[in-house]
């Protein structure tokens, strides 16, 4: 299960870091050094065992459908790098 | 004759699946308190939750689950008590978590069924998947500027449900069908308004092509389509398209397409070309959604009665006809105001006047149904006024319309107007003498054989009698005199 | 020395109007001013807000409005969100971030009368053990080697500017979060009390997320009661957490005071891992014997997955980051940097704004989780997580409570370690365990190794039941004695 130069091109378009092709190989060693030594789980017998997805284990609560929220756009917005009026932008999106 | 695509080698058919992504009807959004109404202005409902900022976590909101549980048991639908959410990993500019929540592995609601009817007067099933919850993203707007794209999250964090289908369907016709249905059944239980023009329903059209006897080949998903015709339309173009793929010995690709209403054809989207790996896992935000038995069973037992078992009573009992009482179930106001207007007179009469001289004053209008140009109050009233004998039936037309323009009870018209029906003999016997008189040669002809021309006199005597007459006594009159 | 009291001492001392909170709290910020530019403990100091709060407290203490932390000095991890105060998690990314809105924790502290001094360094996003990766520099541990006065430690991490900031006296308390080892280990390294309650204790409303099922706010302290203080603060049930637990807080302070007497003490046997040293070994012994002169009944118990928690950690972790930072995208908020096109603008602002360690664990989240991988990855360590908390599960079906050393060695120095990320997560070794089943766990510092440094020794506890994760930890600081003093501190 190495990851190659290649699976490093694909997983850093998923996680859209851009990563200059000279960083590939020594990044591809350093994960392999990562993955290899989490490899050990592989002893564990997890036969008939359910994952356990969170840290609590209760049933959730649900809240009530009431209007209690937003209406602040200035705040939405104060932060944004770019915005236009009322509306954030970013560079054109071709669908 | 099944729907097929003619194409060089044969004989086609079409597979079709569809993802209907419905907006449930809830005052707030799924996961924050801010409110899911429609059309407000650029990010004025949105809460710091609904546009991913640090830190902010997801609650969910009751009255979205309930809807979810309404919509799944309309759908004759095994709801499952335990039910989880998990995060969709894609990047995209109008879904500021950089996820969305929905459920992937546990949907809330699994399989169901729903029934068209299909114009041949036959009814199939279209198998339900799986419904699940999930929020909805913000909105892109491409148009309004040369080289940026404008953001409103207003819609991010609205629930949504997903309702995907079997591939049971196989020609545009059944797709249509299956949407009508679902989206009647939705307006019904009161979980989604299906307006599709405001983007509250809209679909993803899965379709794939095959010869007869074939396992299904590769298919290709037609994102966000937003109206039932368009639907259609784009079965009809992606399969011919596919269609002359095969033909022309290449093959079909798995992608997400777009639909071009005005080109009818569909293309490949470009920004869902490396989204295939959405990296599903279960949301750690959240817990697992467990549903009591009785909550459900509340919620079941509050369900108003359906479109499919409205129609069967509707047959039992009111003795109407398959298509009229389909027609009269298909919006729950229409079989509402139908039911108002037979309630303790003739109810194939009242079907009659409904589906007739009512929805065509709809079109001629443009009202609908739920806020009609006339009351069924008065147009039980006008039926009424027919089965006493206070006008015939055709004054009723015209009180009818006059009620259509006026807005006026028909007692009023027919007492503005004096439109009461003429019962009394001497009147009508002196009309009938009259046009006897005045048609010698009519009359002639008639006792000599024509027995047509009795229509002739008939309209003869009413038109002297501005409509008034009484036709059963006209007649009675006329046969005598003629005789 | 006014920065040299506990919250406790403070406490009285306020309500005996022996001094002002404004006097308390110029004191810090005079400390904070005179060695902050040298430790780089606090990324914003929020002089004038003290100031207000300050005056604010000495108001109500005039009016007999006491609360549990009113007049009180605490510095804030970066990574809880201040309204109007810029927020960062020691990330290029929020470089400029100022939130509209106050983190459930620091809104109770706030609503109980603390002043709050400034906001803490960290490891970028909290992930990291030294506070290396912080995006503003590290911190400096205050504490020296004795033959080597010139090192420059660590403080731990990830809450190593916390950490630094509570022993250098320079806030009398702190926030912290624990996602791995965060609290527990810059506890152990600055000779701190460091206390990671149950999952679902503290809200994490308005903490910058790292991984979300293992992520809990928490405090530091010097002393045990005070952090018992602190928890009591922070500590409560937050409808806009759907992982918050409806439970009464209980009266933590109170019991400190319960002994441990009849108490049932494993010892895991499994905490016992080759290479360990000889001093934590022969601490961790110490501790034993302290707890059962005090009363106790030591119990070996076992936990037979404790090898394998560290790379169910590294696998868990990294894929709920990977998904909970692509929201820092450079659309709404926070760095960005331009691209031609939209997905230009996120590889661009994504590769610029986070730094080496958080792009290494967003690589592996993401592959963890992609398709093919998630089974082998995610799932299976998802299923081994379940026998790590079935393990504690049995084990506290024979025992109150659990006591093991916090961290496989005392403070090391900047620099060391820093090769091989593996070396760097051997750190989270005997604390992973306690996150990855949400137990309450704390680092009480026991003793000083062969240089003069602190080291902590961890005790864990069933869900919920704080009180006696307090309570051992209490006797152990009773017979521990630890009066030890940092190098670098206030008034010195
Ligand atoms: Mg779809
Ligand atoms: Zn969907």
């Amino acid at each position: 299960m190495a990851l190659d130069p290649t699976t490093i091109r694909r997983i850093a378009t998923l996680a859209r870091i851009q990563v200059d092709d000279d960083r590939l190989e020594p990044l591809s060693q350093e994960l392999n050094g990562i993955l290899g030594w989490i490899a050990q789980l592989n002893e564990v017998d997890v036969d008939g065992v359910e994952p356990l997805t969170g840290g609590a284990q209760m049933a959730m609560k649900m809240r009530d459908d009431a209007v209690t929220d937003g209406g602040y756009p200035d705040k939405i917005l104060a932060n944004a790098p770019d915005r236009n009026g009322a509306f954030f932008a970013v560079p054109k999106v071709v669908e | 004759m099944a729907y097929a695509i003619e194409g060089a080698t044969g004989a086609w058919e079409v597979v079709v699946g569809l993802e209907v992504h419905a907006q449930v009807i809830s005052q707030s959004k799924l996961f924050s308190g801010s409110s899911a109404a429609f059309g407000a202005e650029p990010n004025t409902q949105v809460s710091f939750v609904d546009a991913g900022f640090p830190g902010m976590l997801p609650v969910i909101n009751r009255e979205c689950v309930a809807q979810a549980v309404r919509t799944g048991l309309g759908l004759n639908a095994v709801i499952h008590n335990v039910s989880r959410f998990d995060r969709k990993n894609y990047f995209y500019a109008d879904m500021p978590q950089g996820y969305q929540i929905s459920q992937y592995q546990h949907p809330i609601v699994g399989t169901g069924v729903v029934e068209v009817e299909l114009s041949d007067g036959s009814v199939k099933e279209i198998g339900v998947t799986r419904l699940h919850l999930e929020q909805d993203a913000g909105k892109s707007l491409h148009d309004r500027h040369a080289t940026k794209t404008f953001i409103d999250l207003n819609r991010s964090g609205v629930a949504l449900m997903e309702i995907v289908s079997e591939p049971d369907i196989r020609s545009p016709e059944e797709a249509g069908a299956y949407l009508r249905k679902l989206r009647s059944i939705l307006r019904y239980l009161g979980t989604c308004d299906g307006n599709m023009e405001e983007g509250s329903m809209r679909a993803d059209v899965n379709v794939s092509v095959r010869k007869a006897g074939e396992p299904y080949r590769t298919r290709c998903e037609v994102k966000n389509v937003n109206s039932v015709r368009f639907v259609m339309q784009a079965i009809e173009a992606e399969a011919a398209r596919q269609v002359e793929v095969w033909e022309s010995g290449g093959s079909v690709k798995q992608e997400t397409r777009l639909f071009d209403p005005n080109r009818l054809e569909t293309r490949p989207m470009r920004s869902k070309e490396d989204a295939h790996d959405y990296r599903y896992f279960p949301e750690p935000d959240l817990l697992p959604l467990v549903l009591e038995d009785d909550w459900v069973a509340a919620l079941k037992a509050s369900l108003p009665e359906l479109p499919d078992a409205k129609k069967a009573r509707f047959r039992a009992e009111y003795g109407l006809t398959a298509y009229d009482a389909a027609v009269l179930v298909a919006e729950k106001a229409t079989a509402e105001f139908f039911e108002t207007v037979a309630k303790g007179r003739d109810a194939k009469i009242a079907a009659n006047w409904v589906t007739g001289d009512f929805f065509a004053a709809l079109n001629k209008t443009g009202a609908t149904i739920d806020n009609p140009p006339i009351s069924a109050t008065d147009l039980g009233a006008l039926l009424d006024l027919i089965a006493d004998s206070t006008i015939n039936g055709r004054i009723a037309k015209d009180v009818f319309e006059a009620m259509v323009e006026t807005g006026k009870s028909p007692a009023t018209i027919v007492a503005e107007k004096g439109l009461r029906q003429v019962t009394d003999t001497g009147a009508i016997d002196a009309a009938v003498d009259a046009i006897i008189a005045a048609n010698p040669d009519k009359v002639a002809e008639y006792r000599s054989g024509k027995d047509k021309l009795f229509g002739f006199f008939v309209g003869q005597t009413m038109k002297a009698m501005a409509g008034k007459g009484n036709p059963a006594l006209i007649n009675e009159t006329l046969k005598k005199r003629l005789a | 020395m006014l920065t040299d009291l506990t919250i406790a001492q403070a406490k009285a001392g306020l309500e005996a109007k022996q001094f002002s909170a404004l006097e308390l709290t110029e004191a810090h910020l005079h400390g904070i001013d005179t060695l902050n530019p040298r430790l780089n403990a606090f990324l914003t100091v929020t002089a004038e807000a003290a100031r207000e709060q300050a005056k604010a407290a000495d108001a109500a203490i005039g009016r007999g409005d006491i609360r549990a932390l009113t007049g009180i000095p605490l510095a804030i991890k970066d990574l809880f969100c201040t309204q109007g105060v810029r927020t960062t998690a020691a990330s290029r990314i929020l470089d400029s971030f100022v939130p509209p809105y106050e983190s459930t924790v620091t809104a109770n502290l706030l609503a109980d009368g603390a002043v709050f001094v400034g906001k803490t360094n960290l490891d970028e996003f909290a992930m990291g053990s030294s506070n290396m990766t912080s995006a503003f520099g590290p911190v400096e541990n205050p504490w020296k080697r004795r033959q080597d006065q010139n090192a420059i430690l660590v403080p731990g991490g990830s809450s190593g500017g916390s950490a630094a900031a509570v022993a250098a006296r320079l806030a009398m308390g702190a926030t912290g979060t624990d996602t791995g080892g965060s609290i527990r280990q810059p506890a152990s390294f600055c000779g701190l009390v460091g206390v990671k309650p149950s999952y679902g204790r503290c809200s994490r409303w308005g903490v910058v997320a790292f991984a979300s099922s293992l992520d809990h706010p928490g405090p530091f302290a010097r002393t045990v009661e005070d952090s018992a203080i602190l928890l009591g603060s922070m500590a409560s049930h937050d409808p806009k957490d759907s992982t918050s637990a409806d439970r009464p807080v209980p009266d933590y302070r109170a019991a400190c005071r319960r002994g441990v007497a009849g108490l049932r003490i494993g010892i895991p046997r499994e905490y016992r891992v080759d290479g360990m040293s000889a001093e934590i070994e022969a601490l961790w012994q110490q501790g034993i014997d302290w707890l059962r002169a005090a009363g106790a009944e030591i119990v070996d118990v076992s936990l037979p997955h404790t090898k394998y928690g560290l790379a169910t950690y590294y696998i868990v972790a990294p894929a709920e980051a990977s998904s909970n930072l692509a929201r820092y995208d450079g659309v709404r908020y926070g760095l960005r940097r331009d691209g031609a096109e939209l997905s230009d603008m996120y590889g661009n602002t994504r590769a610029a704004g986070f730094g080496t360690e958080v792009q290494r664990r967003i690589l592996i989240g993401t592959y963890v989780l992609s398709a093919g991988y998630y089974d082998a990855y995610y799932l299976r360590a998802q299923k081994v997580r379940a026998l790590i908390l079935r393990d504690f599960t049995e084990a506290f079906a024979q025992v109150d409570a659990l006591l093991t050393p916090t961290a496989p060695s005392a403070a090391f120095a900047q620099g060391e370690k820093m090769d091989d990320p593996v070396q760097m997560y051997l750190n989270d070794l005997f604390t992973v365990g306690a996150n990855l089943a949400g137990v309450p766990a704390s680092s009480v510092p026991a003793g000083l190794d062969s240089n003069g440094l602190p080291l902590g020794l961890q005790i864990v506890g069933r869900p919920f039941d704080e009180e006696t994760v307090f309570a051992v930890s209490a006797e152990i600081e009773r017979a521990a004695g630890f009066s030890a003093l940092p190098a670098i501190r206030a008034g010195v």
